[in-house]
């Protein structure tokens, strides 16, 4: 399924009345399976474009169409990945994963069974009695991720899933997702600040620009999965993404 | 330990009102604890309530009261509390009234309950639903503003409607405070069937029985139907605890 936005821009009108241009003429293309990051200085807007393309906001001006037909209202095709804690602590694990297929009327059995699957997918089978508090935030991050993947969506929507995470757990979650999204095949579009989760990661990384955000450059990354964190072609990419967040982030101060 | 610890002071207190009232002599200030016990212990005789029915005839009066009177406020604070916590347009409407209501102690509203509903039963629920309605109404509130949004948009992003929205996340996630509501305006509940029953007009109820006992000079019995109200509020605490155990305890945990 291909994503596609044309023009799309945001800006905020403040109490006092200001208008704050928070993102500006933002197009791109993401082809089929594709796994897409947006890297970008802290309050470029990254994690308002996926809003917009998850109708949580609405964009100022632009169109999103998927498949070639303009997005109107939100999509059965994409789920969304909060940072944030997002479980339903009055759920257990197994009943936060069906939630979605609760709301499509899907059968009690067919969403156990589905469920379960999808613990499994993302290693945590056995769990779904337990409840969130129980549960370490790489843990409860897997439950999200299964809980978006149990609908079925083409498209995931990722919003800094792992930020919150300590550097070693979040390095094995990002190794599993890729496990994942090889082999669920889903087109991916990951928000992050991490240059080397970014690099790590992606197909290809959309760098963008401090706020108003428009993009600075579509940088590709070559090379099979999965990366070698300390090789020479991954330290090229890193040093040439860094020096474009170091020069938009000093230009804030 | 705690337990015993709190048993302490009840023992203190009943050795301490023994003492004073072996020494003050006299049954109309201060009863001997020999004169309670026996009201207390045949609850289902009318021996010692002069003919207006059995401790127990109008202990189960005023909860039949109290019952009605709470569950028409919970029926009108929980929806309305719903409403307000999830739209500023409902909450802009009612909450200058309602604010403006809310003060007016639920006696205040005796003169025109009885002008209204006549003596009787009407006018008794009318003035504890007026004392619980309120601590119904802000938790509800309170609860339903407590969502997180990201649960919210969670659901919305998974395809939910504002009614299963509603009855998936903002209900059961603002649940635990609405408990606390009914906690709390069950216990102004209570508090308000006695002092309505204690007015003229009711022939029944442990309020009306006091007054009455007071009215025949019978200090034992006042003593112990004011010993009856304080165990059964405390027996319907424990109970909404235990509820709050068993079911919320997911509020206290959550990290």
């Amino acid at each position: 399924m291909n994503l596609r936005l044309r023009d799309v821009s945001r800006t905020f009108t403040t109490e006092k009345g200001e208008t704050i241009d928070a993102l500006s003429h933002i197009s791109f293309d993401i082809r089929d399976q594709e796994f897409i990051c947006i890297l970008g200085p802290s309050g470029c807007g990254k994690t308002t474009i996926l809003r917009i393309i998850a109708d949580l906001e609405s964009a100022t001006s632009g169109t999103i169409s998927i498949n070639g037909t303009t997005v109107a209202g939100p999509n059965p095709r994409m789920a969304m990945i909060f940072q944030e804690y997002s479980l339903y602590p009055w759920r257990n694990v197994e009943e936060n994963v069906m939630l979605g297929l609760e709301i499509r009327g899907v059968k009690k059995t067919e969403r156990e069974e589905i469920a379960k699957n999808y613990l499994e997918l993302v290693g945590l089978k056995g769990f779904g009695s337990s409840f969130p508090y129980e549960l370490s935030g790489g843990m409860r991050q897997r439950v999200a991720v299964a809980r978006a993947l149990a609908i079925d969506p083409s498209i995931l929507l990722m919003d800094e899933p792992f930020g919150a995470l300590d550097a070693q757990t979040r390095n094995r979650m990002q190794h599993e997702l890729l496990d994942i999204w090889q082999k669920t095949k889903k087109t991916i579009l990951f928000v992050t600040h991490s240059v080397d989760e970014a690099v790590f990661l992606a197909d290809r990384i959309i760098v963008l620009t401090r706020r108003p955000g428009t993009i600075r450059e579509i940088v590709p990354v070559p090379g099979e999965r999965p990366r070698e964190r300390t090789g020479e072609s991954f330290a090229r990419i890193r040093r040439h993404l860094l020096d474009m967040i170091n020069e938009e982030s000093e230009a804030i101060q | 330990m705690t337990r015993r610890l709190g048993l302490v002071l009840p023992i203190l207190l009943i050795a301490g009102w023994e003492t004073v009232a072996i020494i003050i002599n006299n049954p109309f200030y201060l009863p001997r604890l020999e004169s309670v016990i026996p009201v207390l212990l045949n609850p289902f005789s009318t021996d010692y309530t002069l003919g207006t029915g059995s401790l127990v005839d109008n202990a189960l009066v005023s909860i039949e009261r109290v019952i009605i009177g709470f569950g028409l406020a919970a029926a009108v604070a929980i929806p309305l509390g719903i409403g307000m916590g999830r739209s500023s347009r409902i909450n802009d409407f009612f909450d200058t009234t309602l604010e403006m209501l809310r003060p007016v102690p639920p006696l205040a509203w005796v003169p025109l309950a009885l002008a209204w509903f006549k003596l009787g039963i009407a006018s008794i629920v009318f003035i504890i639903f007026i004392g619980s309605v309120f601590p119904i109404l802000l938790n509800t509130i309170d609860g339903v503003r407590g969502v997180k949004k990201t649960w919210i948009e969670v659901g919305t992003t998974l395809g939910a409607s504002e009614r299963q929205v509603l009855a998936k996340i903002i209900v059961p996630g603002a649940a635990p405070t609405i408990w606390t509501g009914l906690r709390v305006g069950f216990g102004i509940a209570w508090m308000c069937v006695v002092a309505a029953e204690i007015l003229p007009g009711p022939t029944s109820g442990l309020g009306y029985l006091i007054m009455y006992a007071y009215n025949q000079g019978q200090m034992n019995v006042i003593v112990a139907g004011m010993i009856t109200i304080g165990v059964i509020g405390l027996g319907i605490d424990l109970l909404f605890k235990a509820v709050e155990r068993r079911f919320f305890s997911w509020r206290g945990l959550d990290r």
